[in-house]
């Protein structure tokens, strides 16, 4: 089937067979390496990307689901030597270990912060309760997103 | 050469990898991408016991998109990878025997992995299928009845009059206890995958997500029939191990490899999450019984233990992994009298394995339960019991090695005692009991001790290597034969390297780990990696010292006593003619000196008697001491984790927010281990919880909301700067320490883990 969408800001036509997983495609097709397969059914989070700016699991949607939506990977996010603060918050504080699941915890408190600037710990806890780490415990997590919410304060930034 | 200030050890580092991970960048192995790759489905047994009559290949062969279907008669090399014990074909022939539901009985390689995964489902297998064993109380009954029946596995320990008959003959008291830990799936969230490429230089290439390169290269060389030299194994990120990347990742590198062999085409192997838990090894579920004899107002005499382990269907690491069950069963006191008996039991089941703590956490859940019912019958504090029990320098450990340094058992008790403020936390749980009919907290308490590396029974793997370069611009390259896995290995090996180099973090690249750099340097476990790795690279580091030390004093005309190196920077005594580590480093370079330097470290000695399971077991040991308060709901059997106490002797944190990471997730994993990750297996012999919908494993609501560290600093004199390690301690007081702390809440003794609510109902419901 034909497909159009905007995905990190740009627009992508394409075609792909209608049962194509939205996790196959942003993978294999467009090279979105970002986005990780951890178990395939909704459960760990380690597919999330944006859709229209809310978090959801990649591998429980088909290709043809994000039809003129806006998908957001973590592609779109920082670059080398010029992280996003949330980035750059999971990265001072501690808050990777393997790295497997950091791209959809990030994306999940992207979503978050567009949302609730000053989120709670209830809040933070909810908003990242789909996304498994088997690696950190969370504390460390939990700090990192406080300290996104103060980097971002200090610098007056919109995210 | 004078010693100088530390501004990289125990500082606050951030992860050398860290930027690559927050930006996605980081290449895991199912990221790689080669031309013309294809894909590879394994065709299991399907059947827990029986023998194999037949396969037949022809429909798969057929099915759309297949390129080929790999059966045993197309191993060039040995069809075997079971190590040490030889009980592990890699695909089963006709007349084999099948020992579990997961034994491989063909690949098909295919253009998609669909493609594969729909031919896979072709292979028809016919088989004489047999009534499989899958109790573990089957197999002790077995023992029991005293027939031919012989255990897999037997480790033991003797110390003192180990006399069942009499070593209990001088006791004030004597406890007994039964005790079961159930199996763990280790759940790291990127499942296990490999590509081969048999490439350039007729060399077959693996690149994959495991912990021990080395384990791999010697298994695809065994099965390839390949000198190891024509083996190169490459590790890619990887995405959390746990243990369960030691053994487990050569079982998926000989497929990919072997079909890379056939069809000179890059070979892709990446499991499902449904296919990593039926096929990965678990943590041994362990029955034990205890038996504690106390003498002179609680000091502990003798000890008895009787443990039996579910190996599964192969033997793989199991008689190591319940070495270390037997030395660490006891516990981590002083006791004159032990005698340890474990054993290993094969049965129709997913073969366990290494898994963080490695056998031990599931042991100490009896000697910590007893130690609890010693104090509390005695009327004494759990923790003033421990303490008066406890190691120290100069002691003995119920093994009989003698303690000449770095104990910090004690130190870790009063820590946690301080921490958690532990007469009124008491009297805060007490007060809460009060107020509260079907909510009760309760405290626990564990204290455990862990020998780090591969100890007595693996002197001939413990040595490893390092090998740094100085590049003409000063950089650095590291490269060493211990893996990143998450743990931040080259995070705390660029720091050891800037610190002896005395140049900064930025300046350092480690790599990962590839099998063409240096010999084998054994495996990336037994929280061995910061010492022997660290070691490795801090003698190779020395090396470069000495060479440019040795060209500072010819250039500048000054004896080479009188060499200065601080903070990077070389000069005489008085401080003049100075000259920077990347100035000279050019020069060596123009005038053709080699900055290149191996390191080599190999483990000290021990002396181990392994007739009588007696000696110095381990190197050196970490130990840990963790408080924990739990609140159980008396209705629903709810448990949730409130607060948490935990003090490490890990030596000398090099990094320690990097320990403090391995303390909060060993913990929740622990805990996960304790309380919620359920494996089923049903009556075929398949596990029934293999994904997260069923398997349940700690989210970030169960982070207990109290969580207080203490680092204790005891150093090694032969680890890197004083270090330990700290891997697996970080997790292995934490099931014990719940079991206690779920116990003093309900007032009665928790005996399983994972504590699962219908045992726990019935626990609460029963009369004391």
């Amino acid at each position: 089937m034909e497909l159009h969408l905007f995905v990190n800001g740009k627009e992508v036509t394409t075609s792909v067979p209608e049962n194509r997983r939205a996790l196959d495609f942003l993978r294999k097709d467009l090279g979105l390496k970002s986005v990780k397969e951890g178990c395939g059914e909704g459960e760990c989070g380690a597919c999330t990307i944006l859709l229209d700016g809310k978090a959801v699991c990649s591998c429980l949607l088909f290709a043809s689901d994000l039809a003129g939506r806006r998908v957001l990977t973590l592609e779109s996010l920082g670059k080398e030597g010029h992280l996003h603060p949330i980035q750059q918050a999971f990265a001072e504080t501690g808050a990777v270990q393997c790295g497997f699941c950091t791209p959809g915890m990030i994306l999940s408190v992207k979503s978050l912060l567009d949302e609730n600037p000053s989120p709670d710990d209830e809040a933070i806890k909810k908003a990242l309760e789909g996304n498994l780490c088997r690696c950190t415990g969370y504390v460390k997590i939990i700090e990192a997103v406080k300290r996104a919410v103060a980097i971002i304060k200090s610098q007056g930034l919109m995210i | 050469m004078e010693k100088n200030p530390l501004t990289l050890i125990g500082t606050q580092l951030v992860r050398s990898d860290a930027s690559e991970k927050v930006l996605g960048a980081a290449k895991y192995v199912d990221d790689l991408h080669f031309s013309d790759t294809v894909y590879l489905a394994i065709r299991t047994a399907e059947v827990a016991s029986g023998a194999l009559r037949s396969i037949d290949i022809s429909k798969a062969r057929g099915s759309h998109g297949v390129l080929a279907v790999l059966t045993h008669a197309d191993i060039p090399g040995e069809n075997q990878m079971g190590s040490p014990v030889p009980d592990y074909p890699i695909l089963l022939k006709p007349g084999d025997e099948i020992r579990y539901v997961g034994d491989y009985v063909a690949f098909v390689v295919a253009h998609t992995r669909e493609q594969a995964l729909r031919a896979a489902e072709k292979v028809t297998v016919m088989v004489a299928e047999k009534k499989p064993v899958l109790s573990l109380n089957e197999r002790i009954r077995e023992l029991q009845k005293g027939g031919d029946y012989v255990p897999a596995v037997h480790q033991k320990i003797r110390k003192g009059d180990s006399d069942p008959k009499t070593m209990f003959d001088s006791c004030d008291y004597v406890f007994e206890g039964d005790f079961f830990a159930d199996y763990q799936e280790h759940a790291y969230l990127e499942t296990q995958g490999m590509i081969a490429l048999y490439d350039q230089d007729n060399v077959m290439t693996i690149y994959g997500s495991m912990q021990c390169p080395y384990y791999v290269q010697n298994g695809v060389a065994r099965a390839l029939g390949f000198p190891i030299n024509r083996i190169r194994i490459i590790q890619s990120v990887t995405g959390g191990a746990f243990g369960g990347k030691e053994e487990v990742p050569t079982y998926f590198a000989i497929p990919a490899a072997l079909a890379a062999y056939h069809l000179h085409r890059p070979v892709k192997l990446v499991l499902s999450r449904e296919e990593d838990i039926q096929w990965t090894s678990k943590r041994h579920p362990i029955k034990s019984r205890y038996k504690v004899g106390i003498a002179d107002y609680g000091r502990l005499r003798s000890i008895q233990v009787e443990a039996h382990a579910d190996i599964g269907g192969h033997s793989t690491l199991s008689p190591t992994v319940l070495w270390r069950s037997s030395v660490h069963a006891a516990g981590a006191y002083e006791i004159p009298n032990v005698r340890v008996d474990v054993y290993g039991h094969y049965t129709n089941k997913v073969p366990s394995g290494a898994y963080r703590g490695f056998g031990s956490p599931q042991v100490f859940i009896g000697i910590e339960g007893i130690i609890d019912d010693v104090a509390d019958h005695l009327k004494k504090d759990r923790l003033y019991l421990r303490k008066i029990n406890a190691l120290e320098k100069g002691k003995t450990t119920p093994t009989g090695h003698l303690l000449p340094e770095s104990v910090g058992a004690k130190k870790t008790l009063e820590e946690v005692e301080r921490l958690s403020d532990w007469e009124r936390l008491k009297e805060r749980v007490a007060q809460f009991n009060r107020e509260h009919k079907h909510l009760k907290r309760g405290v626990g308490i564990a204290h455990i001790h862990y020998g780090v590396a591969l100890g007595a029974m693996g002197h001939a793997l413990d040595a490893s290597g390092a090998f740094v370069n100085v590049l003409p611009d000063g950089s650095i390259s590291v490269h060493i034969g211990g893996t990143e896995m998450g743990q931040g290995a080259k995070t705390v090996i660029g720091a050891i390297v800037g610190e002896v180099l005395q140049q900064p973090m930025e300046k350092i690249h480690v790599y990962q780990t590839d099998t063409f750099f240096l010999p084998d340097s054994g495996p990336t476990v037994a929280s061995r990696t910061t010492v022997f790795s660290g070691n490795a690279a801090v003698l190779a580091c020395q090396e470069l010292l000495k060479t440019l030390t040795a060209l500072y004093s010819t250039e500048m005309a000054v004896p080479p006593q009188s060499v200065r190196y601080t903070g990077g920077v070389f000069s005489n005594t008085e401080g003049q003619k100075p000259v920077g580590f990347g100035e000279l480093a050019g020069i060596a370079l123009k005038k053709n000196i080699g900055l290149c330097a191996t390191g080599w470290f190999q483990t000290p000695r021990l002396t181990w008697d392994p007739e009588n399971g007696f000696g110095e077991a381990y190197v050196t040991y970490s130990f840990a001491s963790q408080i924990v308060v739990v609140e159980v709901d008396c209705l629903t059997a709810e448990v949730v984790v409130k607060e948490v106490y935990t003090a490490h002797d890990v030596g000398k944190a090099l990094n320690p927010d990097g320990v403090i990471g391995q303390i909060h997730g060993g913990f929740v994993q622990g805990m996960g281990y304790a309380l919620y990750e359920n494996l089923k297996v049903n009556e075929k012999g398949k596990i029934v919880s293999d994904n997260f919908n069923t398997l349940t494993i700690p989210t970030i609501h169960e982070t207990p909301e109290i969580f207080k560290v203490s680092i204790v600093e005891e150093p090694f004199s032969k680890g890197p700067f004083g270090a330990k390690g700290i891997g697996e301690p970080s997790l292995i007081p934490t099931p014990a320490a719940i079991a206690n702390a779920v116990s003093d809440a309900i007032g009665k003794r928790v005996r399983e883990i994972p504590i699962r609510k219908e045992y726990l109902l019935d626990l609460i419901r029963t009369a004391p």
